[in-house]
């Protein structure tokens, strides 16, 4: 599904990613670990082909095609999507009026996932405007359903939801990435940044690695890795420089 | 209720289609009544609701004795070369009166429509008697085949005791039409008045400052404007509410986009009673090179009185467009989509029909984006 080869980035100037390789097949829900700063962010935009993240060497592939040099919205158009940590505000714009336009005028469709991510009151008020942290999750999840990308990046799912929401959030992740099917059937793909791990409790990441400085450090079972930084800390995985 | 008004018939198609822009339903479906004004003639004038009466305003004057108070009293005969040379022509335009608690389910549609080049004049009189709910929309607009001409009107709007107008007026000029409304209200008691103004085609230039006094307490005025500037156009836009009685309350609300037009959006509220509200916002778009210049102005008189301004002008912010992208719309899909929620004015107390008639207009302008 993805195949990131020797990805250097900067932003501002700056580089900020130094040569990451990461694979993520057809069906596979990866997780993506690492301290503040060290990157994350700044690797799942690179990958979707925002404008301030210059990639300056290396190659994002997906589904076979090198889609580097591709603008962001034929990126999203060709199967990528991305849940926004901090999504801007946009006056006017209604969040019905946006999932109509991205539905292709579908109003059962998006009523009916509204309803599922209990945001139908939602749909008459401007994108983002006042939504607490937990509504601002669950209308990004909201999107992605109409969206339906085939291969979905998820920063912080997470952060600044209540427990009752979390577990909405989880179980709509779960389909988002066909973990709900039966491994032969899962055709789409994740790539999730956790802090807390929290996603584990819905569903089984198959691979995990930790981003370090702008490196990746470690390719391996999520539940360990998280386990590792739970009972060390990050400094074990800085030092380690396993791969 | 469908009557054909034989004067839109005739009408080339062209034209036709710039009424129904305008917000003109053609075959006066869903309208209590048509006022047509063709250059200077009074073409058209019915009304089917009983408790309204329009007729055109020398024919007013000359019913009521008693109109002539409300004539010139509201504007100044003498305020500018502009109202001087309209109370120097014989009286055109419409006269509106609503009747005590009268309440008008389909709107009134009024349409100045210029032919030919030359100027046209009106004078407006419009009054809601106590309890009674006017809801009207008035179309102005040009003939495709105007080069250049001239708008001069007058409108004197009186809203009684717990009465309330709605009006809601969509220009589509021409590129070399120049239009210089003249717009007064008096609020009573308990009064709502609703004035909508929206303009997304070509103008070469309109200037207009209409003002609300508040004199009944409790009174509400809300004004808004939705503004498409193209480049050669030119509008020096005002609204101004004057608090003058306990309670009452204003919101000024501006909503203007330039593609190398000129726009002045002035605004200006006065607090000069106890307990009185008021607030501006004036926001706006610089899509192409031109100029858009915010003047809010908040006046209060007295420590009783709370009032607020925001203004902001600048372009669409790139995150918001990229945010969009990320959803699979192109900067072009992206960008309209942005600003068709920039111009979408929801306005309270308004009839579901208006509202869907000022968002067609907006929609329609969405090429132009």
């Amino acid at each position: 599904m993805l195949n990131i080869e020797n990805l250097h980035v900067e932003v501002g100037g700056k580089e900020v990613i130094h040569g990451v390789n990461l694979q993520i097949p057809e069906g596979e829900t990866h997780i993506l670990m690492g301290p503040n700063g060290s990157g994350k962010t700044t690797l799942l935009r690179s990958i979707m082909g925002f404008s301030n993240y210059t990639i300056t060497e290396g190659r994002v592939i997906f589904r076979g095609h090198d889609v580097t040099e591709l603008p962001l919205y034929e990126r999203a158009r060709y199967g990528m999507g991305m849940m926004f940590q901090r999504p801007p505000t946009i006056p006017g714009l209604k969040l019905g009026k946006l999932l109509d336009v991205m539905s292709g005028h579908s109003p059962a469709k998006v009523y009916e996932y509204a309803e599922r991510m209990n945001m139908s009151s939602f749909l008459d008020r401007d994108l983002n405007a006042n939504f607490s942290g937990g509504e601002i999750k669950r209308s990004e999840v909201l999107q992605l359903m109409v969206q339906q990308p085939d291969f979905v990046m998820l920063d912080e799912p997470e952060s600044g939801v209540d427990l009752e929401n979390i577990s909405l959030i989880g179980k709509a992740i779960v389909q988002l990435v066909d973990k709900d099917r039966h491994i032969i059937d899962r055709k789409k793909s994740g790539l999730i940044i956790t802090h807390t791990g929290f996603i584990m409790d819905y569903l089984e990441a198959d691979v995990g690695h930790m981003l370090c400085n702008g490196e990746i450090r470690c390719h391996g079972n999520p539940r360990e890795i998280l386990k590792v930084i739970q009972e060390r800390g990050y400094q074990e995985c800085i030092e380690c420089a396993k791969i | 209720m469908r009557k054909d008004i034989d004067e839109f018939e005739d009408l080339p198609p062209e034209d036709k289609e710039r009424l129904e822009q305008s917000g003109m339903i053609l075959s006066s479906e869903n309208r209590c009544g048509t006022f047509f004004q063709a250059d200077q003639d009074v073409q058209h004038t019915s009304c089917t609701y009983e408790g309204i009466e329009m007729l055109p305003t020398a024919e007013a004057l000359k019913k009521y004795d008693w109109l002539k108070d409300y004539y010139w009293n509201l504007v100044d005969k003498d305020k500018d070369e502009y109202t001087r040379y309209v109370a120097e022509q014989e009286p055109r335009g419409y006269t509106i009166i609503a009747k005590k608690g009268s309440k008008n389910i389909f709107p009134l549609q009024t349409c100045l429509f210029m032919a030919s080049d030359d100027i046209q004049t009106v004078h407006n009189i419009i009054i809601a008697e106590e309890g009674a709910e006017l809801h009207m929309i008035t179309g102005c607009v040009s003939s495709h085949s105007v080069g250049h001409g001239s708008h001069y009107g007058i409108t004197e709007f009186y809203v009684g005791k717990d009465a309330l107008i709605s009006t809601t007026m969509i220009h589509t000029w021409g590129e070399d039409v120049t239009v210089v409304p003249r717009s007064a209200a008096k609020l009573e008691e308990n009064a709502t008045f609703l004035s909508n103004y929206i303009s997304m085609k070509p103008v070469k230039r309109v200037q207009m400052y209409p003002e609300a006094r508040l004199t009944g307490e409790n009174s509400v005025a809300r004004f808004s404007s939705v503004i498409l500037a193209p480049e050669g156009s030119d509008l020096d836009l005002g609204q101004r509410a004057i608090l003058e009685a306990k309670g009452t309350s204003a919101e000024l609300l501006s909503r203007v986009i330039t593609r190398g037009g000129n726009v002045i959006t002035r605004a200006h509220i006065i607090g000069a009673a106890e307990d009185t509200r008021g607030h501006i916002e004036c926001k706006g778009l610089i899509l192409e090179d031109g100029i858009i210049h915010a003047i809010p102005e908040i006046e209060g008189r007295l420590t009783n009185t709370e009032l607020s301004h925001e203004a902001a002008v600048g372009k669409i912010a790139r995150d918001e467009i990229e945010y969009l992208m990320a959803r699979g719309l192109n900067e072009e899909e992206a960008t309209a989509t942005i600003i068709r929620g920039f111009l979408d004015v929801k306005i309270q107390g308004l009839p579901e029909s208006l509202q869907r008639q000022i968002d067609a207009a907006i929609d329609a302008a969405e090429d132009g984006f």
